[in-house]
């Protein structure tokens, strides 16, 4: 294999992963090479080993296996029907692809997923068998991050958790009838299933772990799915509460969502205008209200608007208070810790240091405003020993108030 | 009064410690300082690359932390374990002040041991904000260190990075590129220093240089392939690469070469994804047969899909001029002929006023497909987006390479975009020609049906700007000799 061969494999076979989000390489047990053979460690906290200017961080040898693919999926740029350019890695090179990125401080580990060749079962033997000779016969202590194939047998799966950091099965799409429409060979009742499973998986490795000490690990960082916004009618209600089931019935880590972005040679069942990506930001936004901030699925759809959407000109937290605005001002000396991590623009440290300092005494506007970023939009929705909003809070055009001023308009857009 | 006479407290020192990030020096005089209730102000602290302060070093006169060990029973000194985990990281940042910092809360700890706690008091924040630079530095250092490989007679494979940290963090560091690379034999060059591991034992070495760590390494052809293939450039968000890898890493890193041409080359790579670049349209075809023939098999965007019919232009081959409506509409669509509905009327009336004769004009439209709703009984027309007259423009622009126009009319802001490729204002650039590549020209005016939407005073004011607008293509035309 000449290395202009393996540079045009690359270039292929990354440039067909780039439309998975998850890049996280945190999470895991920690573990580093000494007393070892080989190379690789994970300290607990994830490392971004550069910055691609999309924004995304590059943390992981993202690659396919191969990006040919018996399946159809509308919104994949793999998918049977397309006509992009194929390729395909033995699990060798990817072995030494890994490896030599690693030694040179590239990446933290790999990311492997592939497009469905022969049958689910062989692709996911040759994927376990990438994740084999770096774990066995290398002694590879990085990260490793698997995407296993809903298709293939259990057993293969559990294989792979045994190897893996984390493994991830995608969704794909919010609602039953999304994913019948624009990938009709996947089912959502065996992407479940195959989640369940890994979940049962961790349950009982956490379990053994707790009576013996050498009990194999079971993917340590959990696993992880993603669904794709804007390529169906599926509404920001839709995907919030997809994603609260997931957490909840499969105790998922992270639930990535993907603005549909413009893919080469798209298929014409697809819109043709991509959803703007502050909606992606927004339901990240929201996904961080669920899991940091204390609020209920139930409670992120009451932010939403009539058509089911987040509003795009500020995020959902604010879009919440102006809604429930009977629950503020909150007092920052007296509120409870809930309380004040419900006002927008008080983030989870801001609370905590609000709450460390009260102690000591009461706090005025000007402290808060140490604590903050920004006293503006916290204002309206706060009292302090010395200030009250006494007509903000009622005032209508409140939103107009804090919704950033006016949005440049997009130079290019078509 | 001599020096003798002095009691400690009331003296001045100068503390100079052995390194710029030497933590336990630190530790030891400041512990021996309060111990001897020296207050902060007649403390000043050196270390190398740190100047003293001048006024201090006149006045001193303990030279160093030379006094007495404090008598027996002195009280202990106190500082809680959030100060001493701040503190080892906040020592090891570039701000020469640091030391004093670190000593004036130590000193106020003793009174106060409640002063960390106060997240709003300058000096705890000045603090965790010296904390916080230094972790991120050192997280920095973790993931832009770039090592190459260097071949070596005497032990084989070698590594070597070459790194320039903001602060004194190269030695606090050490541990983690021993654990990550235990079975490699690495180097790590700075400019205040370096540090060696062979497999077994970690040493260090003396400042070094950029060249120290030669280039060449073939594998870094494969990551910067890497890094552009996986950049989406549907994507762009320059700022958040920027507020996570400042330019100043960049230097060091060999990807970051690429950034530049990447972004240009962004917005170009997404409008050829977006619009016809991605289609495979086959072979041009040679004459106006071929085209009529080919796009009622065009099923390149999803108009082709409705139940309809295409419609071809029509007008004789080597017109002067070309008119380009937006698309077929209801009745166009139905007699399977170009501007023959109310529109089209409209249009045939104030062409006639205007004195340019329609039949020996080419007519066609931007978009081949009429583009509907249905409602009942009726078919409610609806614009073309930009995509779909992007794909469309394959047709309109092959009959323009046949006819070979000399001047070509849009009407309406699709025919602009099917001509020019991209959204003009029809309003801002109309009654004027622009050059079109092959050295015809292009002249803006509003689309016939934009008139029937309008009444009134309105109407008749767009009406004498249309007339006005097809009376200057009609002396143009006349310049031109048609």
């Amino acid at each position: 294999m000449s290395s202009q061969d393996l540079l045009q494999k690359l270039e292929t076979l990354a440039d067909a992963a780039k439309y998975d989000a998850s890049c996280a390489s945190s999470g895991t047990t920690k573990k580093n090479s000494l007393g070892g053979k080989g190379i690789g460690s994970t300290e607990g906290r994830g490392i971004c080993h550069a910055y691609a200017p999309d924004g995304r961080c590059i943390s992981l040898l993202k690659v396919l296996l191969t990006n040919h693919c018996i399946f159809d999926c509308h919104y994949c740029v793999n998918r049977k029907s397309s006509n992009v350019r194929r390729a395909r890695f033995s699990p060798q090179e990817v072995v030494d692809l890994t490896l030599a990125f690693y030694r040179r401080n590239y990446i933290e580990g790999l990311f492997l997923s592939s497009g469905i060749v022969k049958s689910s079962n062989h692709t996911m033997e040759q994927i376990v068998e990438v994740a084999r000779i770096l774990r066995e016969e290398h002694d590879f202590r990085g990260y490793i991050h698997l995407k296993t194939i809903p298709e293939a047998d259990p057993e293969l799966v559990h294989q792979a958790g045994l190897y893996a950091d984390r493994v991830s099965i995608n969704v794909e799409l919010p609602t039953d009838a999304g994913l019948t429409r624009l990938a009709p060979d996947k089912d959502a009742r065996q992407i479940e299933g195959a989640m369940a499973g890994v979940k049962a998986g961790i349950t009982e490795a956490t379990d053994a772990k707790k009576r013996f000490r050498h009990a194999p690990r079971f993917v340590p960082a959990g696993q992880s799915t993603q669904m794709i916004v804007g390529a169906d009618t599926a509404t920001d209600a839709d995907i919030v509460g997809k994603a609260s089931q997931l957490y909840d019935s499969f105790r998922l880590r992270r639930v990535y969502y993907s603005a549909f972005s413009p893919i080469p040679d798209a298929s014409a069942v697809l819109p043709l205008k991509r959803p703007p990506l502050i909606r992606e930001h927004r339901l990240y936004q929201s996904d961080w209200l669920m899991r940091f901030y204390g609020y209920q699925p139930g409670e992120v759809m009451q932010a939403t608007e009539t058509d089911g959407n987040l509003p795009l000109d500020i995020d959902p937290k604010l879009a919440w208070a102006l809604k429930f605005r009977e629950r503020f001002p909150v007092d920052v000396n007296r509120g409870s810790k809930d309380e004040l991590l419900r006002v927008p623009g008080l983030g989870v440290k801001a609370v905590h240091k609000i709450i460390a300092s009260r102690r000591h005494w009461t706090l005025r506007l000007e402290d808060v405003g140490r604590l903050t970023l920004s006293l503006t939009k916290v204002r309206p929705f706060i009292c302090t020993a010395d200030w009250r909003p006494l007509v903000l809070g009622d005032r209508a055009d409140l939103r107009s108030l804090l919704a950033p001023r006016t949005e440049q308009l997009e130079l290019f857009a078509a | 009064m001599s020096a003798a006479a002095k009691s400690v407290a009331d003296r001045y020192f100068v503390v100079s410690l052995p390194d710029a990030d030497d933590f336990d020096a630190w530790r030891e005089a400041a512990r021996g300082l309060v111990q001897a209730g020296v207050s902060p102000e007649r403390v000043a602290w050196t270390a190398p690359g740190v100047s003293g302060d001048l006024f201090a070093q006149q006045d001193a006169d303990g030279g160093g932390p030379q006094f007495r060990p404090p008598r027996p029973g002195a009280p202990p000194v106190r500082a809680n374990r959030r100060f001493v985990s701040l503190a080892r990281n906040a020592v090891l940042h570039s701000d020469p002040e640091r030391f004093a910092l670190l000593y004036r809360l130590l000193w106020r700890l003793q009174r106060n041991p409640h002063v960390m706690e106060d997240k709003a008091d300058p000096e705890v924040r000045r603090l965790e904000e010296l904390d916080r630079n230094v972790r991120r530095d050192s997280h920095k250092m973790h993931a832009f260190v770039r090592f190459r490989l260097v071949e070596n007679e005497t032990d084989g494979e070698h590594y070597v990075a070459w790194f320039e940290p903001e602060h004194h963090i190269l030695r606090a560091n050490a541990g983690f590129f021993v654990r990550r690379f235990a079975n490699m034999k690495w180097s790590i060059l700075t400019p205040a220093g370096s540090l060696h591991w062979d497999g077994d034992v970690l040493s260090e070495g003396p400042p070094a240089q950029r060249s120290d760590a030669p280039g060449g390494d073939p594998m870094e052809d494969l990551w910067r392939s890497y890094y552009a293939s996986i950049f989406n450039p549907a994507r762009l968000k320059i700022g958040a690469m920027l507020k996570e890898m400042p330019r100043k890493y960049w230097k060091n890193m060999p990807e970051a070469a690429l950034i530049p041409e990447l972004i240009a080359g962004a917005q170009k790579r997404e409008s050829k994804m977006v619009t016809a670049g991605a289609l495979d349209m086959g072979e041009r075809p040679e004459t106006l047969a071929a085209i009529g023939h080919a796009i009622h098999a065009c099923r390149h965007c999803p108009i082709g899909q409705l139940d309809n019919d295409a419609v071809m232009g029509e007008g004789p081959l080597g017109a002067t001029l070309m008119i380009v409506g937006e698309q077929p509409g209801d009745q166009e669509d139905m007699t399977g002929r170009p501007f023959v509905g109310p529109a089209g009327q409209l249009l045939d009336r104030h062409l006639e006023h205007a004195g340019i004769d329609r039949r020996a004009a080419y007519v066609t439209n931007a978009v081949k497909h009429f583009k509907f709703v249905p409602r009942g009984k009726r078919r409610l027309h609806q614009s073309p987006t930009a995509k779909e007259i992007d794909v469309c423009r394959w047709w309109v622009e092959s009959e323009r390479m046949i006819v070979k126009p000399k001047l070509v009319l849009a009407l309406g802001a699709s025919a602009a975009r099917g001509m020019l490729g991209k959204t003009v204002s029809v309003t801002k650039m109309g009654g004027a020609p622009i050059a079109l590549e092959d050295g015809s020209e292009l002249w803006l005016t509003v689309h016939p049906s934009y008139l029937l939407r309008l009444d009134g005073a309105a109407r008749a004011e767009q009406t004498r700007l249309f007339d006005a607008d097809l009376a200057g293509v009609k002396a143009r035309l006349e310049a031109l000799g048609a």
